[in-house]
Order: C-alpha cells, then structure tokens, then sequence
C-alpha cells in the first residue's frame, strides 16, 4: 500500500512542471491564438541556464536566485523572439505558425549542443530538499514534497493574477476579443508580448525546476512538447485549472501505467485521451470554439485540371528523370530513389494538408508504420518482396484509420497538435517494445529480391510508383471525392449544410494520405534494408511539412517539386554541416515569414502577374492596421 | 470641427464597400447616420476607428490627422466607438467589463466613474458581478456604451444603438445619449430607425450603396420626403 501512496506522490511532484509549462502554452493561445511549437525549447533553456547559473552561484539564495533568474533571462528571449517574429506572423495562417516555431526549436536544439555539449548534465540538488523521508519503509524525496505543493501555489497565483489584476483581466477580454479591446484603447501589441512573457517565463521555470530530479539533455524538448499538448487536449487548451487538472492525470497515468504496462506505458495516456476526444473534443475545461473560417493558405486561386501541353511537359519531365541510369552511378542513383520516395511521402501530406486542409505534424507515423509492416512480413513471415510491397503499407493504412478516427473530430491546431501526439505514441512503441520492434536497433536485413536489387531497377520502381502516386492523387482533386474533400475544407458548415458527411470525407482523405505514406515508407524500408524508430519521428513529420510547404501549400502538384528540391538539399547539407538543424530551422523559419507561397506558388504567381499587366492593388492603400486579426 | 471624414474609401478584400465618404462632426453635437441595412453605416464606423484593414483618406479628429494611426491609438485620442453587435466580453463580469474600457481622464471630455454609470444606466448597478453572457440584449446594449464611456471619450460612434430592443429600452436608450450629448460629448449615431434619430440628431447624414448622397438639418431632411422615401425604409 504505501509502495502505491509514494508512486501516488511522485505522479503528482512529475505533474508540477508538466502543470507549468502547459499552463504557459494554454495562456499564450488564449490570447495570440499561437500554439507555441517552441514552448518545449524555452523549457529546456530554462533548465540549461538554470544549470549554468546553480553551478556558479553558492548557496541556498543562489539556487533559487538561480532558478528564478533563469526563467527570467528565458523570458527575456521569449520577448525578443516575440517582437522579432510572431508579431509578423499573427495575420498567417495557423499552420506557418506552427511551423515557424518548430524550425525555432529545431534551431534551439542545436544550439544548446553547441553551448553545453551533448552530454547529459547532472545538476545540484536543492538546498533544504536533498534528503528522503520515510513513509511506512519507502523513500519520498523531500524535494517531490516540494514541487507537489508548489502546482496548486502556482496555480493559485495564476487565478490572482487573472481575476485581481487589471492585466489579468484584459487578458481574459482579450482571449475572447482582440479587436474589441484595441478599439477600447488598450495597445494589443504589448499585451500579447507580455502574455508571452509570462508563458514562456512559466515553461522556463518548469524546466529550471527540473534540475534536481533529471538530467539537462538536449531532447528534453520533444519529450516534454508532446506530454504537454496530450495535456491540454485533455484539459483544453486556454484553461488554466484544466491544464492542471490535466497535467496531475496524466502524469498519475504514467506514474501508475508503469506497473501494469512496464513496455508501452503510454498506451494507457493514449486510451484516456481518445476516451476524452469523444466525450468532449475540447477538453475537459475547454470551451467548443465556433468554427472558424479556414484558410489553408493565403489567397483564394481555383484549382484547374492541367492542359494537355502541361500534361505533355509532365510526361516528359517523367521519361527525363527515367534516363538518369543512362548516365548515372549507383549513388546518385539511390539518391534519386530516395527524393523519388520523399515524393511519395510528400504528396501524400499534402493532398491531406492542401486538398482536406488538416495539417498534420505526425504524417511520419504512417510512413514508418508501412515501413516497419513491409519489415515485419519479409522477416517474420518470410513473404515476397512483391507481396510486402503491396501488404506493408496496410499497416500504414490501419494506423490512419485508427488515429484519423480521432483526429477528424478535431481541426486546425488541435488537429496539429493530436496528429503529432499520435505519431510520438507509435514512435515510443516502436522504440519500447523490442521484442517486436528490435527497439532502438531496429529491423535489420530488409533487402529486396534480386529483380529490383540493382540501383537502377530500384530507381525505376521507385519513380514508377512515384508517378502513378502522384497522378492518382490528383485525379482524385478533381473527382467528386476531391470536390466533396475541398469543400469540408473551406467551410465545413456549408459543406454539412450541402449533405456532406464531413467527418466520414475527412477520415477517408486521412486514410488515403496515411496509406499513400505507407507505400512510401515501405519502398523506403527496401532502399535502406533495415527499419528504426526514427523513420516514424518527429523530424522525418516536419521534412514533409516543409517539402508541402516549400513546394506551396495552395497548389495542387507542389509538393512534387518541394520534396524534390528540399530533398536534394537536405542530403547536400547533411553531407557539409553538422549543424543541419540549425541551419533547417533557420531556412523553415525563413520561408514562412519571407517566401510563404513556395516555389511553385511563386511560380504561379509570377506567371498570373505576367497575364495580367496591371496587378490588382490600390496606391491609396493605407496602412494595414496593427491589430491582429 | 470635432471630426471630419474626407474622401474615405474602403475595401473588403476585391470588393469596394465606401466611396468618397465625407461628413463633419461639429463640437457637443449629435449627427445621425442614416441608411439602410448594408448601405455601409458599420464599415463607416470601422473603418475611422481603423478596423478595416483597407481604407484610405482623411480623418481629422480635433485637428489631428489619425487616418494612419492603429486603432488603440486613434480610440486614445478620445474617440470611443460602440460596435453594432456589441461585443461584450461574456466570460467577464459587468464591473470587469468597465474596467477593460478604462482610460486616463481626458482634459476637454467628461469623466465618467463606474458610479456615475450605473447613475445613467441603474439596471448596471444591480448586476455587477454577472457575467456579460448572462445579460439580456438591453442591458448589453447598456453595458457596452457605458464601457466605451469609461474611456472618457469626447466623441462617441454609436452603431445603430436602438436594433433589437424593446421599446421602453428605447426609451431609457434616448435618455442616456440625451444625458451624454448634455455632459459635452459629440456623438455619431447610425440608425436605420428615423424616428428614434430625430428624437435625439441635430444633423442627419444619408448613406446608400457606400455614398453619402444627403446631408442637412433634420428640418432640412423632413422637407424633403423624396429622398426620405428613397433611401430609408419607414
């Protein structure tokens, strides 16, 4: 019994970071309607300068001086980076803000190696709290007792200064209505900056609170990003008591999901949060938000089928791309397989994210899973490559069906948030379970038969596959699927209005995106012969997101040359620089603020402009308002 | 002149809503802008407190050119604006919803205090800790005058202040903007309602499709039921 009391207490003390940060996170999307991608980073800033800072400085007034001062230099850079690049993206659509702030993490997470090494740092332990106590024969750590009461001060501080202080109460007002309180005169840019202050400052200080318990380590952001979006799906996102409601509950889950499943404890967070999904798809304190109009990119451009002249010059640019065993050697060849797979991986997002309009940060999971499905059943079940092939990517398929389930009933940034939630479940099964999976070592020996063994018969397969992809997706925009699809993306009231079943469209274009991955992670567990955890993690998910980004979200084929060109580039600079995810989050960051439309929408664009010789446009314009809308 | 609008144009997107839209506000004056429903009455009022994105032209308030300035700082000069739908914050309670309005007291404008509020509108003074979602559509309508009033405008836009409203909230609608124009503020009213301007205008503008196509005395637009006829319903 009081093994289960002291697991108890230890749910609640991991609860009190988590309670934090997610509380930071849910305070900065109340009123800059930004979910803060970046909110994990700030956290583990806090805990490395935290870190830096306890070392240099002695004492007990040190180490809390320390832990304070840190969240404050943290909060610091969260208003540098507030006033430098959110304020020039809080017109964008949500997902380039989604995506500017993870190319800002992923540019943290380099820099911390940089700073403080890849090692893990172990740090001081707190004064005043470093022993245990004894309770019926098993160890409490004094400093859990600690954090257990400081969740609720927190907390009540949080409600002081929401309902006692006059910024609290703009915050509230402005969380419902931001032009409202600018047109009462209060000067939104500076309250979202403070509100972000206060967010990042409260993620920073979970982080520096951390110290004590768990080694400084330069991944603790993902860890702690996706624990915190479970977090406020559970609780709902803007709610304050319901991250912290949220935040005990989920880690109670893991504390106890431990004992019954030691390998996959995350299951058991998995299965409340669906259950929460469907009883209340905006959270346990959450409010229904009304449904917002979306715009998945930023101009409205109709779609059109392509010429025959197009169509001719596609076709052409196909038999090209066939030649290259011509003339090239076996790495350039596998190179080509591998940009002819991302292709693949890429159209498939985006005929989800551009076609359906649902921006999904975890389309890796269905990738990895055909991979791992091909992998199980050349190695476990001995099948042919031919029958992998075409099984494998069923497992892909599946994966969709079950997470698009739920994910559908959602959209916009909790959709983001679900999608990536889900693919960080299938990545720590993949990684935990390794009797099955082989853990972190993963399947080794997938190789193909003997007919597409050689490099340039991969490669053709690989194209072939690529094209015939491609060309059924966009068949597939102009049916009465894609019709049907594209109109639950521009107003999902309407569409219902019209006779559309919008869920049951949404979840099949998920399927369909999940499955077309798969294909692609299956020719992928081929080209590499093996399979790992990492072809299901987050970074291979935010690759697509940029290769539909930099090809152009609003176009029907972008992606194509996207994944083609950021492919290419990719293996380029990974060859040049070990700072590859610095300098990817530089560029991510990069094209949404400068070159949002992407190539092939810039393409258009200039092309349209050409057509037309006076470009739309008013010299009497007045500047636009600073108000965010 | 309190205020004057010159050549304000206004777009939504590709479509052209305001064409050339002038008028002046003289000091303590109250003019009424009439037209009916889609004429553009609210882009008006938007567009001079910069809420509409795309506008351009003059907008001189005591003098000053705020055309380019952002809408805190235009509403700080002491130019309130009341929006048509009201827009109460519903999760915050009537004393909260004052406070968000509140600005430094202005030299040239009355002061308002809570208490002097819930003076004008007593329905306020017995509800202040209800949540504004919990109003009814009168008190709404109080609640969000007065929380304009808290930041001491000298001049008010009133966006069609009497839509919606039972007749005896009409009524005490009237006294208040009677009291306010009596305590020194200059008000814009847009109505669609004649009656209910004529008992509280000095002035009347017409707008039809985006233009201002009259403007006089209220004595002048009587003498004219041709373009009464034309441009308002009744």
């Amino acid at each position: 019994m009081a093994f289960y009391v002291v697991q108890f207490l230890t749910g609640l003390a991991s609860a009190a970071s988590l309670f934090l940060v997610a509380s930071g996170l849910s305070i900065i999307f109340g009123v800059t309607r930004i979910v803060n991608f970046a909110h994990g980073a700030f956290y583990m800033i806090g805990a490395y300068i935290a870190f830096t800072l306890t070392e240099r400085l002695s004492g007990a007034f040190g180490f809390w001086g320390s832990i304070v001062l840190a969240a404050l230099a943290v909060a610091l850079i969260g208003v540098l980076v507030e006033m430098v690049l959110l304020r020039r993206i809080y017109h964008a659509p949500e997902l380039f803000q989604l995506l500017a702030t993870f190319g800002l993490t992923l540019m943290v997470e380099d820099l911390v190696v940089l700073i403080w090494g890849p090692d893990d740092l172990v740090g001081r332990r707190a004064p005043g709290f470093k022993g245990a106590i004894d309770f019926f024969g098993q160890n409490i750590p004094s400093y859990d007792l600690f954090l257990i009461v400081l969740g609720p001060v927190v907390l009540g501080i949080l409600w002081l200064l929401f309902q006692r202080t006059r910024w609290g109460v703009l915050v509230r007002a402005a969380t419902q209505d931001r032009d409202m309180v600018a047109a009462l005169g209060v000067n939104q840019k500076w309250l979202f900056t403070s509100v972000f202050a206060v967010g990042v400052f409260l993620a920073a200080l979970g982080g520096a609170l951390q110290i004590p318990r768990d080694a400084v380590h330069h991944a603790m952001d993902l860890r702690i990003i996706v624990e915190v979006f479970v977090v406020v799906v559970i609780g709902g996102l803007g709610s304050i008591v319901g991250a912290f409601v949220a935040a005990v509950l989920v880690s109670e889950l893991n504390a106890f999901g431990i004992l019954i499943f030691p390998k996959i404890s995350i299951i058991l967070v998995f299965l409340v949060m669906a259950v929460v999904l469907i009883v209340r798809p905006w959270g346990l304190f959450g409010k229904p938000e009304a449904a917002a109009r979306k715009t998945p990119g930023l101009t409205v451009n109709p779609w059109r089928p392509l010429t025959s002249n197009e169509r001719l010059a596609s076709l052409a640019a196909l038999l090209l791309a066939a030649t290259l065993p011509l003339f090239a050697g076996n790495y350039a060849l596998t190179v080509g397989s591998e940009i002819a797979i991302f292709v693949i991986f890429a159209v498939s997002l985006h005929f989800l994210m551009s076609v359906g309009g649902l921006a999904s940060f975890g389309h890796a999971a269905y990738f990895g899973l055909g991979a791992y499905g091909v992998a199980f059943l050349a190695k476990m079940a001995g099948l042919p490559m031919i029958v992998c092939l075409l099984l494998g990517p069923l497992l892909g398929c599946m994966g969709a069906a079950v997470f698009g389930f739920f994910a559908v009933q959602l959209s916009g940034v909790y959709f983001a948030m679900l999608t990536l939630a889900f693919a960080q479940i299938v990545w720590s099964i993949a990684f935990q379970w390794v009797s099955v999976t082989g853990g972190d070592n993963g399947i080794l020996g997938v190789w193909p038969e003997k007919w597409a063994a050689s490099p340039s018969n991969f490669y053709w397969l690989a194209l072939g596959v690529a094209a015939l992809v491609t060309v059924a997706l966009r068949v597939m925009v102009f049916s009465p699927f894609g019709y049907a699809l594209r109109a639950t993306r521009d107003s999902l009231l309407r569409s219902e209005a019209i006779g559309i079943n919008a869920k049951r469209i949404q979840w099949t274009a998920f399927v369909i995106a999940g499955t077309t991955a798969g294909i692609g992670g299956a020719l992928f567990a081929y080209l590499k012969g093996s399979v790992f955890p990492d072809n299901l993690g987050i970074s291979l998910s935010v690759d697509a997101l940029v290769m539909v980004l930099l090809g152009g979200v609003e176009t029907v084929s972008g992606a194509v040359i996207g994944a083609i060109v950021y492919k290419a580039l990719n293996i380029w600079l990974v060859s040049q620089t070990d700072l590859s995810k610095l300098v990817l989050g530089g560029f991510i960051v990069l094209i949404v603020v400068v070159f949002p439309k992407g190539i092939v929408g810039m393409l258009e664009m200039l092309a349209q402009r050409r057509r037309k010789s006076s470009p739309p446009g008013s010299p009497l314009l007045a500047k636009p308002i600073e108000s965010a809308e | 002149m309190k205020l004057t609008v010159q050549d304000l144009n206004s777009h939504y997107g590709p479509a052209h809503i305001l064409f050339d839209i002038g008028f002046e506000v003289g000091e303590g004056e109250v003019v009424a802008l009439l037209g009916r429903n889609g004429a553009g009455k609210s882009t008006t009022f938007r567009s001079i407190v910069g809420l509409v994105a795309q506008r351009s032209g003059r907008i001189m308030f005591e003098g000053k050119d705020v055309s380019a300035k952002p809408t805190h700082e235009i509403v700080r000069e002491g130019l309130g604006y009341v929006p048509e739908e009201r827009r109460i914050f519903t999760d915050l309670t009537v004393e909260e919803n004052l406070e968000v309005g509140k600005q430094p007291k202005r030299p040239n404008a009355p002061h308002w205090t809570r208490e002097k509020l819930f003076a004008l509108f007593p329905n306020l003074g017995e509800m202040k800790n209800r949540p504004g979602g919990r109003m009814s559509g009168g008190e709404q309508q109080m609640l969000t005058i007065a929380r304009t009033l808290m930041g001491n405008p000298s001049l008010v836009l009133l966006d069609e202040p009497s839509e919606g409203l039972s007749p005896k909230i009409v009524e005490q609608m009237v006294d208040a903007i009677l009291t306010m124009k009596k305590e020194g503020v200059s008000i814009v009213v847009s109505e669609q309602n004649l009656h209910f301007a004529r008992l509280i205008s000095d002035r009347a503008y017409i707008i039809e499709r985006g233009r201002i196509c009259f403007g006089g005395t209220m004595a002048e637009l009587d003498a004219r039921p041709d373009i009464r006829d034309a441009h308002l319903s009744l």
